[in-house]
């Protein structure tokens, strides 16, 4: 059994890095992605620390995770879908008429 | 063996029914009314207020096994509870209130069934097909506060009602609010909405009467249930009883149309026949007398009060058969009648003969009920000869026919001076009209003549005076009906209209024919010696209900004066009327009784000016006051002293000197110095709002960021 | 230096790694397939905790069925060059320090806060196993669980609505 801290400190890594992906690439898709890559993060964290607890319900909250996340990727790439047809373009700079 | 079985079960329990069957009617009318044939709609309607009928008469059967009836708490529902106030939805079953519901519902039902066939031509008199189905559901409705009404079991639900049936009635008198030619102020077009306000207003300073009387009440008792006002009236003042029952009499006088409120009701013939046949005659005006019947232990603890009743009834009685005499509009003549009737019962119940009073009301509401449909089948009638006449072959100038016109100037269908003759042309409802007059008149043995007879002979013991007023207007009573008979049906006809009158169909005058049943046979309710009603009300009544005996001399002298004044009837209206038909029109007198009372024909035709005197006593001074408020009061002194002199004017020069100095130097150099920092200050931070998302996300994680950190650091 | 240990750091160098390459690449479809890759070592990582059920959801589901979803998408709009630089210059940099600054605050958290982790505690031979967390998703979380499927039906209706093609 490996120390927690380990998993622990691989999720924030990877969170981190998600969070950096988010901020730093252009292609809507990509950075879509990388949310992926956070909430996956934040899952290994309740896994670790179903373990450490022995308790059952950490993994059935990722469950649920995963189950939102699917939905949310279904609602989110149809959405770049429209937004393409619209724009012919999922780069996110473009989309800027929120400018003030 | 049926019949005792269904009683030896209680059927009490039944009774929100007979408000909801109609609440079904009305709410099926409404959904769905709009996709049915126009006879479904009309039988829709009947059949809720015939099954409201049914439950009625299982009520009935059920008190015949338990006469003390009941109090049926709808759903334990609690109306009103604040403070001392608790009031519940309940329904009273007694045998009062079972009583009424069985002459609304059955005397409602008829008239439902005669309203299919007749505003199915009166719709398309009107050329508006569409409101046939509103009319059904404004019947309907009626039926359904009149049930309110009586079954309620205290005063506030009974306002309920009571309101409800006003509103109807509103509704229903300015049923053609759009036409409606002449009338009083001659406003061509809305004679009939100005009717209704009528109506609704004079009802209202009623309404104001019994609601002062139910304050009065829970201001004494604590309590507005029938019942624990009662039983707390004995220990109550006199002055307190005085009061309640006087106000409430106010309220009674409104809605019954007596003294000195009645002018509504000749004004409400505006309405379709039906209504004044099923509000104005045999039902809703009679609410007044079933107010009076159910507090007769109030006004059994006061004389006083009894005796102000029975004189405004008695009064009521007298002065409302004398203004029927002189009338010319079929309808108008029967409103007066309605209301001398009226009289009749409200003197009987202020008297405490609450026996006869509703007896009477009963009978009234059969044979009155009768008059009015019939009345509408003879207009009808008329009119369709009147539509033959300007559509078919026959052109003819109008004046040269001789027709009298009403004050829009056109052929008035109501006008018996247009008709006479019908009897040939319109036979069945000759018959009916002519049962249902002669039992007004009170001829034995038809009902009316039992239950006016059980009134007076009532009267002559308990009230001398009224006894008077009563047997004259009784008097008047046969005369005019007899006036009125013979100027529809006897000798000929007297304009070209009545000449092509036909007879209705059926379904019209089915109706007539079963009221006509019951108006013959209606007198068999209470009949001397077996006093079938009286038993039956006394369950409820107590000590109200008095086994009069039959008074022989009082039966006998109605019937002679009723006999006398058909005579005199058949003498003035028979030959005189005709002898004079045949002098030239400047000598012509307008009726055959003119001659002989001379200037007091002019009164009674001028309904002795009693709109006029309350449109000099009332609307003048009223008018007055407006005027003197609104030009020498609010205009001159509120508004050119007050508001432009002294408020506005001391304003003026305050905001002057507050504009100049004040306002442009310190307030705007304060106001235009944020602006412009605040503009510098935006015009910088705007950079932030680039409508990058990712920049605004940055944003966000710096947030995360530093608060984290001072989470560490703390 | 545990076996254990030895393994775990193996599978967080390809777990970080592949999240660099992810953020790094300048493909979206190969962005994707290094996020596959993360996927699968972190799903590996679920085995090693007792995960196994989730560890099967995480493969089927996520780097399965979503990232096929995702690789559809790139294909069908066909855009999957975008450069990746911001055109203000200072944005990278300040995105990275901001994210090195959150990670230095996370480690600060878990190594100061010593209650904050637990000890390890004894764990039943079938913990996490389809039957123990079907047990748990069917009696405890029954109305999450319903509720999700009409999520899921919601977000389908909504994708079929979003892409529908636009009536003249």
């Amino acid at each position: 059994m490996v120390a927690i801290e380990y998993y622990v400190i691989l999720s924030a890594i990877l969170f981190t890095l998600g969070i950096v992906g988010v901020l730093i690439r252009r292609n809507a898709i990509v950075i879509f992605m990388s949310i992926e890559l956070m909430l996956n993060s934040a899952n290994l964290a309740f896994i670790a620390f179903a373990r450490q607890y022995n308790e059952l319900n950490g993994q059935v909250f990722v469950f649920f995770v995963m189950t939102v996340a699917a939905a949310e990727v279904a609602v989110g790439l149809a959405l770049m879908v429209t937004i393409f047809r619209t724009k012919h373009s999922i780069d996110v700079d473009q989309l800027s008429s929120l400018k003030g | 063996m049926l019949l005792r079985e269904a009683a030896a079960t209680n059927y009490f329990n039944l009774v929100p029914w007979v408000v909801f069957f109609p609440v079904l009617g009305i709410l099926i009318n409404l959904l769905v009314g709009g996709r049915l044939r126009e006879k479904m709609i009309g039988v829709i309607a009947s059949l809720a207020v015939a099954a409201s009928f049914a439950v009625a008469v299982l009520l009935a059967l059920s008190l015949n096994d338990q006469h003390a009836g009941t109090i049926i708490a709808f759903m334990n529902l609690e109306w009103i509870s604040i403070g001392d106030l608790h009031i519940d939805w309940a329904f009273r079953v007694d045998t009062l209130s079972v009583t009424m519901m069985l002459a609304v519902s059955g005397v409602g039902t008829l008239i439902h069934i005669y309203a299919i066939a007749y505003m199915h031509a009166d719709v398309r008199h009107h050329q508006d097909p569409t409101r046939y189905r509103r009319f059904f559901v404004f019947f309907n409705l009626f039926i359904v506060m009149m049930m309110i009404l009586v079954s309620a079991d205290n005063y506030l639900m009974l306002f309920v009602g009571w309101e409800g049936v006003g509103l109807c009635s509103y509704l229903l008198i300015g049923f053609w609010y759009d036409k409606g030619k002449g009338g009083a102020n001659h406003l061509d077009g809305i004679s009939n909405a100005l009717a209704g306000k009528k109506a609704f207003i004079t009802n209202r300073i009623g309404d104001f009467g019994f609601l002062i009387a139910t304050f009065l009440m829970f201001g004494a008792f604590g309590s507005l249930q029938f019942d624990t006002v009662f039983t707390k009236a004995p220990f109550a003042s006199q002055g307190t009883i005085l009061a309640i029952t006087l106000f409430m009499l106010l309220g009674v006088a409104g809605k019954s149309a007596q003294l000195p409120l009645y002018v509504w009701l000749p004004d409400a013939m505006a309405g379709p026949t039906p209504v004044s046949a099923l509000i104005h005659a045999a039902t809703m005006v009679t609410a007044g007398v079933y107010l009076v019947a159910r507090s007769h232990e109030l006004y059994a603890l006061s004389s006083q009060a009894q005796n102000i009743v029975a004189l405004v009834g008695g009064l009521t009685a007298l002065f409302a058969a004398t203004i029927a005499v002189g009338q010319f509009d079929i309808k108008k003549l029967l409103a007066y009648s309605t209301i001398s009737q009226l009289g009749f019962m409200v003197a009987a119940v202020g008297m405490g003969a609450i026996v006869a009073g509703i007896f009477h009301l009963v009978t009234h509401a059969f044979f009155k009920a009768l008059l009015f449909l019939s009345a509408g089948s003879v207009i009808q009638g008329v009119e369709a000869g009147h539509h033959a006449m300007e559509h078919g072959s026959i052109k003819e100038s109008k004046h040269k026919r001789g027709e009298h016109l009403n004050e829009g100037g056109e052929f008035d269908a109501q006008d018996m001076r247009n008709m006479g003759g019908l009897s040939r042309r319109m036979p069945v409802t000759f018959v009916v009209y002519l049962v249902g007059a002669l039992a007004l008149a009170g001829i034995f043995p038809l009902a009316g003549f039992w239950s006016k007879d059980e009134i007076l002979a009532e009267a002559l013991h308990l009230h001398p005076a009224v006894f008077v007023l009563l047997i004259i207007a009784a008097f008047f009573t046969a005369f005019y009906m007899t006036r009125q008979i013979w100027m529809i049906f006897f000798s000929k006809p007297r304009s070209r209209p009545a000449e092509y009158a036909r007879e209705n169909s059926l379904l019209l005058t089915l109706p007539l024919i079963l009221l006509a049943v019951l108006s013959v046979f209606g007198g068999a309710l209470n009949l001397p010696f077996w006093h079938t009603l009286t038993h039956w009300l006394d369950y409820t009544l107590a000590e109200g209900a008095k086994v009069g005996s039959f008074n022989y001399l009082v039966a006998g002298l109605s019937t002679v004066l009723a006999l006398a004044a058909i005579a005199l009837g058949i003498f003035l209206y028979g030959k005189r009327y005709q002898a004079q038909a045949k002098l030239p029109a400047a000598q012509r007198p307008v009726d055959p009784v003119q001659p002989y009372l001379r200037g007091a024909f002019t009164g009674i035709q001028h309904k002795w000016w009693i709109d006029e005197f309350y449109d000099w006593l009332i609307l003048r001074r009223y008018v007055a006051l407006s005027r003197f408020l609104s030009y020498r009061f609010e205009e001159r002194f509120w508004h050119d002293w007050l508001h432009d002199n002294a408020i506005a004017g001391s304003f003026r020069q305050t905001a002057h000197f507050l504009a100049q100095p004040v306002d442009l130097g310190i307030i705007d150099g304060i106001a235009n110095g944020l602006g412009t920092i605040s503009q510098r200050f935006a015009s910088w931070i705007r950079r932030a709002q680039n409508g990058f998302v990712r920049s605004y996300a940055t944003w966000v994680l710096a947030g995360m960021v530093i608060i984290l950190g001072y989470l560490i650091l703390r | 230096m545990s076996l254990n240990l030895i393994f775990f750091l193996l599978l967080a160098l390809i777990a970080v790694l592949s999240a660099v390459g992810l953020l790094a690449s300048r493909s979206a479809l190969y962005s994707a397939l290094y996020l596959i890759i993360n996927f699968a070592t972190v799903a590996v990582m679920y085995l090693t905790l007792h995960a196994p059920f989730i560890a099967i959801v995480q493969i089927t589901v996520y780097a399965g069925a979503i990232m096929v979803l995702f690789l559809f998408v790139i294909m069908l709009l066909g855009a999957e060059h975008i450069g990746s630089l911001h055109p203000q210059r200072w944005f990278l940099p300040l995105a990275l320090v901001l994210g090195i600054l959150l990670l230095a605050e996370a480690i600060i958290i878990i190594f100061t806060q010593p209650n904050l982790l637990p000890e390890a505690q004894v764990i039943s031979s079938d913990f996490g196993s389809p039957k123990a967390i079907g047990e748990l998703l069917f009696n405890q979380y029954l109305l999450p669980f319903e509720a999700t499927s009409i999520l899921l039906l919601v977000a389908m209706i909504g994708a079929i609505v979003l892409t529908k093609p636009e009536k003249k």
